[in-house]
């Protein structure tokens, strides 16, 4: 009996472990308009970016302003690899990295080795 | 790479590279931003015709301007009429300082009410870790005002430039960050050894009996040391994987945060709840676990920080070549000041020994200055009047003055570190699949060990529920992501880093990959296997006449002329040190020579017609000319009053290294094809002195793209070497376009690699340096995998049916601790590379 019952709660958090880290897509933020019409986003980067998900308008240039607020090495950089451009994050520093999306569709952010993900939504 | 190359841009580009110069001595100051990627770029920046007031800071941005400019013009407009807010509209200046004395937290918030309350300062913000401080001010406001009030408050600040500081900070921090780690794994080993020891009652002696009250309370003991070496040492997995959580991702410190608690609970809910096991066999602990896997992996994140810092040497050492005062001539005097306070066309006094602050033009004086740092080649360089200089190089010998031609952000060294940087910000083609592998590794391995766990506790052996619990913690604690994350980029940055050492500047991480899997080379003939410029190569005297005097009846009457050929003959008769006369009478037959009279003798200079027009007779020189000819010579005859007196030979002469550089690529297994626009005969001939396999000759400079895509069409990975002026088209068609610089006019954005030194040879060690960062690329990735895909099933028990064996979370522990230091070593091993010899060549 208690075998089966392992076996179902097991089943059922290899589910849950599925849907939360590769089915559930959060919604994200939307990147505010500065005065000089660039789409804006500051991303808090502490053992992740927040927000992570940023939605952006295709064609208008971006700014996402990094500010790395931990002493990890592993997010010591962050790398727009569609965009082309990446940045050092020194420790409590804003870091503005600046680029234009042109075609719409999904496009990741991340640290160096890949551990910190981000997606930037162009529409 | 590849990227399409728009035939609507300027052909004559030395003209354009000389008018964008001008152009920058004119407004060094002059700001542009490129309308593609938005990033500010200086008036050096690639440019289009039809839009002067942009730039761009690469063909790829360039490109895709010019495919749809509409799309970006108005966007850059409305860009450029509004003044940028740097973060906050009204911050105007933003000053970093170091503070020393910071001892606790609550020194960060005096210091930072301290800032604060200096009038026009919005906003600041210390970093007790960094021990730095970043003040946004209202006003331009001198430091000295900020550093007074720190003092105030009882601690001590100092101004640092981020641009230059930025590696001492990171050095701070990751210092401060590796003492920490020590200390946290120092605490954890230390509270191990006794619970390693009470935890194995069969093994060791004089420990109570299983079931015991007095073992009951050691247990409890054990229980109760673990806990702060959780809380404490392993906090990081925790607030890690806490953080990740919340971004719904995981990573190591999910891993080992689960693995290590789930054995504390496991054994704790045993000591305090004996109940909760029917069974005595279950009632056991793995306090062990808990203590030893932490102090593991916590030595293991501190040995692999230690190493990484080691990965980006090379950068630092870039920095730091970096002067820091020049001494400059100002109203007569001399005055020593901060290197960033040069400015363009100010005269520096540069004595023996000193670094040379700026890139500038020597005015006067002589040395030899040592050029290693910055081009890679270990023999200093002769300067005189005239010759250009690179900041941060070493004067050895003499004395000199020269006059700024770029200071600040637009020097070549800046220019060299920006680039490094980014390259090393980019990623390697191979990575972006290591990357779509890591995005699932964590979770795959979290739905593993719960697989895991159901297996052993559904067909295991007794007691099935301790066998679960230890072969999912096993399981959580092997596997390692950290060592696949960390195998491509550690390498490229040590690859890149060692590159830029010896002159060879790497765009990205895919023209560093590119560059390995090249099997031709095409090497541009003139400026890179040649030096691009003719001097005289033979002299012949026929009857009456001897060497030095047809030199200088030549040289004399090619004075006059400007052909470049005669300026070789007379440059020639310079370096003998004879003494030229001025000629009368100096005329030149277009397409056939000159004549002149030099001295009352009537000299003619050029091809045979010339001399059957003047009735010269050709006699023995029509052999020699043949033979010279051959060679890939010009030749002239010289004729004197009428008769026949010599024959001047003069060609582009092939550079010492060259030779060597493509035995060097040959041994690299590489195809080398020689294009030239020179005929056949003449390519022929220098193909065969350097040993070229394959010549390309008669290509119009037009068409040297088209035939980079023939070579292409024949199915292999062309690499084309020029000098990135002439050959922008064809170097943006190749696979990887490696650019030859000559001394401070490196065509930076032109290659994918730059060759600082002008020299065939860094082809070959940039080639070189790939496939070792690749092939270190490659023995990381396999080492992580093969770790991983064997690690992870045997820690599950799959070999226990057949042999038994069943790894132990402790082993699981140190093997995952090293393995992600393994990697790092291993990257650090490249640091070793040193470009193969002469020698070894022969």
């Amino acid at each position: 009996m208690d075998v089966v019952l392992v076996n179902v709660a097991g089943l059922a958090l290899i589910g849950l472990i599925a849907w939360y880290f590769w089915m559930s897509k959060p919604d994200g933020t939307v990147a505010g308009i500065t005065s000089d019409g660039t789409q804006e986003a500051f991303i808090v980067v502490k053992g992740g970016y927040s927000p992570d998900t940023i939605r952006v308008k295709a064609g208008t240039p971006v700014r996402l302003v990094f500010n790395r607020q931990e002493s990890d090495p592993c997010s010591e950089r962050v790398v727009l690899d569609d965009f082309g451009v990446s940045a050092d994050l020194p420790q409590g520093s804003n870091v503005p990295v600046a680029f234009t999306p042109t075609e719409p569709g999904s496009y990741e952010f991340a640290c160096q080795m890949g551990m910190l993900r981000g997606t930037i939504l162009v529409s | 790479m590849n990227p399409s190359y728009p035939l609507d841009i300027p052909v004559d580009w030395k003209a354009y590279i000389d008018d964008m110069n001008a152009m920058n001595t004119k407004a060094k100051d002059v700001k542009l931003r490129d309308p593609v990627c938005g990033m500010k770029v200086n008036s050096t920046a690639l440019r289009v015709d039809t839009h002067p007031e942009l730039g761009f800071c690469s063909e790829h941005c360039r490109s895709r301007f010019l495919a749809d400019p509409e799309r970006y013009v108005a966007a850059t407009v409305a860009d450029e009429t509004l003044p940028t807010p740097p973060d906050r509209a009204e911050v105007i200046g933003g000053i970093h300082l170091s503070v020393d004395g910071m001892t606790c937290a609550s020194c960060v918030s005096t210091v930072e009410s301290a800032l604060k309350s200096v009038p026009g300062v919005i906003d600041a913000r210390v970093n007790f870790a960094a021990s730095t401080a970043t003040v946004d001010t209202g006003l331009e406001l001198p430091a000295s005002v900020l550093t007074d009030a720190v003092s105030k408050a009882g601690y001590h600040a100092e101004e640092i430039d981020p641009e230059v500081d930025t590696s001492d900070v990171e050095r701070i921090e990751s210092e401060n960050r590796y003492r920490l780690l020590m200390r946290k794994f120092w605490f954890a080993a230390i509270v191990s050894l006794p619970v390693i020891y009470f935890s194995y009652p069969e093994v060791f002696p004089g420990i109570p009996e299983k079931g015991s009250t007095a073992l009951w309370w050691i247990w409890l003991a054990m229980g109760v040391l673990t806990l702060p070496v959780l809380a404490w040492s392993g906090s990081q997995f925790f607030t890690g994987a806490a953080a990740a959580f919340r971004h719904r991702s995981a990573n190591m410190h999910t891993l080992i945060a689960t693995g290590i608690s789930a054995a504390w609970l496991y054994s704790t809910v045993a000591v305090l709840f004996p109940g909760f096991f029917p069974d005595e066999m279950l009632r056991d602990v793995f306090y062990d676990v808990t203590s030893v896997v932490t102090a593991l992996v916590v030595l293991g994140t501190a040995l692999e920080l230690r190493a990484r810092a080691r990965t980006s040497e090379a950068m630092k050492k870039l920095i730091g070549l970096q002067a820091k005062t020049a001494r400059v001539v100002r109203d007569g005097d001399k005055i020593d000041i901060p290197v960033n306070e040069v400015v363009l066309g100010d005269v520096v006094v540069v004595r023996p020994g000193e670094k040379v602050p700026v890139d500038g033009t020597v005015v006067s004086g002589s040395s030899a200055v040592d050029e290693s740092m910055v081009t890679g080649e270990p023999i200093p360089v002769e300067k005189t009047e005239g010759a250009t200089v690179i900041g941060a190089t070493i004067n050895r010998t003499g004395s000199f003055k020269f006059q700024a031609t770029r200071v600040g952000k637009e020097t070549m060294l800046a220019q060299i570190i920006r680039m490094v940087r980014d390259a090393q910000g980019s990623k390697a083609p191979i990575q972006r699949t290591v990357d779509k592998v890591s995005g699932y590794f964590v979770p795959a391995v979290m739905i593993l060990a719960v697989a895991t766990f159901m297996t052993w506790y559904t067909f295991g052996p007794s007691p099935a529920l301790i066998y679960a619990v230890i072969t999912m913690v096993t399981v959580l604690v092997i596997a390692c992501p950290c060592a696949l994350g960390l195998a491509t980029p550690t390498s490229l940055m040590v690859g890149i880093g060692k590159g830029a050492e010896n002159g060879i500047l790497i765009r990205s991480g895919d023209a560093l990959e590119t560059a390995h899997r090249i099997d031709a080379v095409v090497v541009d003939k003139t400026g890179t296997v040649t030096r691009g410029e003719p001097s005289l190569t033979d002299l012949t005297a026929f009857e009456g006449y001897n060497e030095d005097e047809i030199l200088r009846l030549a040289a004399s009457a090619e004075r006059g002329s400007e052909h470049p050929l005669g300026e070789a003959i007379v440059q020639a008769a310079a370096e003998r040190g004879l003494s030229l006369s001025d000629p009368d009478q100096f005329s030149a037959v277009p397409g056939h020579g000159i004549e002149a009279r030099v001295d009352g003798h009537e000299v003619v200079l050029g091809t045979l017609k010339l001399m059957a027009d003047r009735g010269v007779a050709a006699g023995p020189a029509e052999e020699v000319l043949e033979q010279l000819s051959e060679q890939g010579k010009t030749a002239m005859v010289v004729g004197v009053d009428g008769a026949l007196a010599g024959i001047v030979a003069v060609a582009d002469t092939i550079k010492e290294d060259s030779t060597e550089a493509i035995a060097r690529l040959h041994r690299l297994g590489l195809e080398v094809v020689m294009l030239t626009g020179d005929n056949q005969r003449t390519a022929a001939a220098i193909a065969r002195s350097v040993g070229i396999d394959r010549v390309l000759a008669e290509v119009l400079p037009d068409e040297k793209a088209t035939q980079i895509k023939l070579l292409q069409a024949e199915g292999k990975t062309v690499a084309m070497v020029g000098d990135g002026i002439n050959d922008a088209p064809a170097l943006a068609q190749a696979d990887v376009g490696l650019a030859m610089g000559t001394g401070t006019d490196v065509a930076m954005e032109s290659g994918d690699i730059t060759l600082v030194k002008g020299s065939l040879t860094g082809v070959a060690t940039a080639i070189e340096l790939s496939k070792a960062t690749m092939r270190n690329i490659h023995q990381n990735l396999v080492g992580a995998f093969a770790y991983n895909t064997l690690g992870i099933p045997i820690a599950a028990g799959l070999l226990y049916p057949w042999f038994g064996i069943l790894l132990s979370p402790l082993i699981a522990g140190a093997a995952m601790a090293f393995s992600s230091v393994t990697v790092v070593t291993n990257a650090n091993r490249l640091r070793r590379f040193k470009p193969a010899h002469r020698e070894e060549v022969s």
